[in-house]
């Protein structure tokens, strides 16, 4: 287990529901991470998919710090981030970098390239000497696949692909082991995310990282994964292997979730498992008692209200599944 | 239903010709559409495929006479609906084609609902003012309406406001608005793209029981080719304003005989196969302000030569002896693997 760069325990994060302008009073939760539990080895690609509201995002802020979690620990290489405070804080979240989905709103439009890239060397002075920024700089473009000589150039001179370009040149800035990547093609058309998508390839082989890939198109997660955790309403109800959850997927959500993606080949039609769920996601405020998923699986029974399923393996579901009905299904091959 | 003089119940339903709509801006002159071709039958879907820029939604604008003008403009070209060119129509007699004979549904449905009126004034609008009928009667029809895009408790949340819906609640509420008056074509610009794929799938099943049950043209479109492979009978692949292939779907998939087509269907990740690499098609599309001579594609293609950098761009060549399968590629055979 040594080669374990990232762990999280029982991570949680609530965001409170007040009433009142002046005298604020906390009249619930949204309970949008919910007890997390994941881990990320050395080199390795973890996909996180689900559907918008199950707090697929807000993991990803607080495994890079934006947000503070309710509880929980999130550890890297060893050291719990959670309790980390002023400088050893700072040095720590330089291993953890971030990768943010739209290319045009997460560049600032006034900033040049060269400047975009080179922030991280104004905050973290030491990893860089002045003098040697530029230099630096340059060389992130031209690994991502840019013009080095653009480095005056602003946000708005370059196209979709090659901002997200931008985005991951400052993501690799301080030489981090770990970049979440929160949604990183899904602003892009077909043919510029396939670029982007090996481009993320080529920078794992090339410098060792890992990746927390978060997407809810489960078909690029399926692409560049080698492991996959599926998320509903705050907690993850299946993980493993990507050949174990797309082709023997256990949860019924992971079933409907995967029956649901349209695959490009008219000769499938009407010959897939399609499962259509009913309804939406119930609200994160007011999750239902028991297993979450009960109001809209077409399995639930008494247990389900009554007893939380765990995260655990199965006799029937070699791999971690949150269902006391786990079963495989193969819903992406046609029958 | 209000009469159209010229109507011919025999001529085909939809059909688009040699359409080309440009943008006046400041920047010069963006030709976003540069010669569409295409048709629709009843009870039929055809997809428009393609990227962002490639003109799609401005066809669709045009088709519905909805364009910003200034700075669009439709400069050529003929929408025949029934035999009656669209675009020779008097704005009053365009306006009882809009809803009546041929009605959109929107990307952003959030967006596109009014936010200060309820969802029943909103539908009930429509009888009022094309069918005037009174208040209560509109009422009836829209809750009427609600029950059949299956919103659960369609009474009680008549007098709901738009933000009050989840999204795929309220891309329902869009499409019971386009088919509150019946319409014979249904245009859907990505109905889907802000959905999640569970929603997807339950808005796309609805609108194919709905257009069974009413015989309807429905236009998709989209850029995604799984939701395409799933529903569509035919499709038109646009590029730089021009369809450059139009195939029906099994062909397309098997055999594309456009660069373009080829190239988008080897560049996307697939849920049921585990690639290496993603083939990648270089480059960008380009300015709509700056088409390339020739074919609009050649930077990009694989398959260029000189004859593709030099005008006349290439004409929409017959593929097969099937009819309605054309490429503008001068070297389709050998994309096809012929």
């Amino acid at each position: 287990m040594s080669d374990v760069v990232l762990e999280t325990k029982g991570l949680v994060k609530h965001f409170p529901i007040t009433q009142g302008i002046v005298f604020k009073s906390k009249v619930g939760a949204v309970r949008a991470v919910d007890g997390v539990d994941i881990h990320l080895r050395r080199g390795e690609t973890l996909g996180v998919v689900g559907e918008s509201g199950c707090g697929k995002s807000t993991l990803a802020k607080l495994l890079v710090g934006l947000e503070k979690p309710t509880a929980g620990s999130i550890n890297v290489r060893g050291q719990n981030m959670v309790t980390m405070k002023g400088a050893e804080l700072r040095r720590a979240r330089r291993n953890i970098q971030m990768v943010l989905q739209d290319p045009y709103t997460s560049l600032n439009p006034r900033m040049t390239v060269g400047d975009i890239i080179g922030e991280p060397f104004e905050i973290h002075t030491e990893v860089v000497p002045k003098s040697g920024r530029q230099r630096a700089v340059q060389d992130l473009l031209d690994t991502v696949g840019l013009n080095p000589d653009h480095i005056n150039r602003y946000p708005h001179q370059f196209s979709g692909g090659q901002r997200q370009r931008i985005g991951i040149a400052r993501a690799l800035a301080l030489k981090p082991e770990i970049i979440v990547c929160d949604e990183p093609v899904s602003a892009l058309d077909v043919s510029i995310q396939a670029q982007v998508i090996n481009l993320l390839e080529r920078l794992q082989n090339e410098f060792g990282l890992s990746y927390i890939f978060i997407a809810h198109d489960l078909s690029v997660v399926r692409h560049i994964s080698d492991r996959v955790a599926v998320m509903y309403l705050g907690k993850v109800i299946e993980t493993g292997h990507d050949q174990a959850i797309y082709e023997q997927p256990t949860h019924p959500y992971t079933q409907a979730l995967l029956s649901a993606v349209p695959v490009p080949d008219p000769r499938l039609r009407g010959h897939r498992d399609q499962i259509v769920l009913e309804g939406d996601v119930p609200s994160p405020a007011n999750p239902p008692s028991g297993c979450r998923f009960r109001t809209r699986c077409w399995k639930a029974s008494q247990i389900c209200s009554e007893q939380e399923p765990l995260l655990q393996i199965r006799e029937r579901s070699p791999h971690p599944s949150a269902c006391h009905f786990a079963e495989i299904r193969d819903v992406v091959h046609g029958r | 239903m209000d009469v159209l003089p010229g109507v011919d119940p025999r001529a085909p339903l939809l059909e688009v010709s040699d359409l080309h709509v440009e943008f006046r801006t400041g920047y010069g002159v963006a030709k976003a559409v540069n010669g569409a071709n295409f048709w629709l039958s009843p009870g039929e879907t055809l997809a428009i495929l393609g990227e962002s820029g490639c003109g799609k939604s401005v066809t669709a604008q045009a088709i519905m006479g909805i364009l910003d003008t200034p700075p669009g403009y439709v400069t050529q070209g003929q929408i025949k609906y029934r035999g009656v060119d669209l675009l020779k129509m008097s704005e009053n007699d365009r306006r009882k084609v809009r809803a009546n004979r041929i009605a959109m549904i929107f990307q952003d449905a959030l967006s596109a609902l009014n936010p200060v009126y309820t969802v029943g004034f909103q539908l009930g609008e429509l009888f009022r003012k094309h069918r005037g009928m009174s208040r209560g009667d509109a009422k009836k029809r829209a809750i009427d309406l609600l029950d059949q895009v299956k919103i659960p408790a369609a009474k009680a949340r008549i007098d709901d406001y738009p933000h009050q819906f989840s999204g795929g609640m309220r891309q329902r509420v869009m499409i019971a608005m386009a088919l509150a008056l019946d319409p014979e074509v249904l245009i859907a610009d990505e109905p889907t793209t802000a959905l999640d794929v569970t929603v997807q799938a339950q808005i796309m099943g609805l609108l194919a029981d709905l257009q069974r049950q009413r015989n309807m043209g429905l236009i998709l479109i989209t850029h995604d080719m799984g939701v395409v492979a799933d529903v569509a009978d035919r499709i038109s692949v646009m590029y730089a304003g021009k369809v450059v292939e139009e195939a029906p779907v099994y062909d397309i998939y098997a055999r594309p005989a456009h660069p373009y087509t080829r190239a988008l269907l080897e560049s996307i990740p697939r849920l049921d196969m585990k690639g290496q690499q993603l083939s990648v098609i270089r480059g960008l599309p380009p300015a709509l302000t700056d088409v390339p001579k020739g074919c609009a594609f050649n930077p990009r293609c694989a398959y260029a030569r000189d004859a593709c950098r030099q005008d006349p761009a290439p004409p929409a060549y017959q593929v097969s002896h099937q009819p309605h399968r054309t490429a503008r590629c001068h070297f389709f055979r050998e994309v096809i693997g012929e």
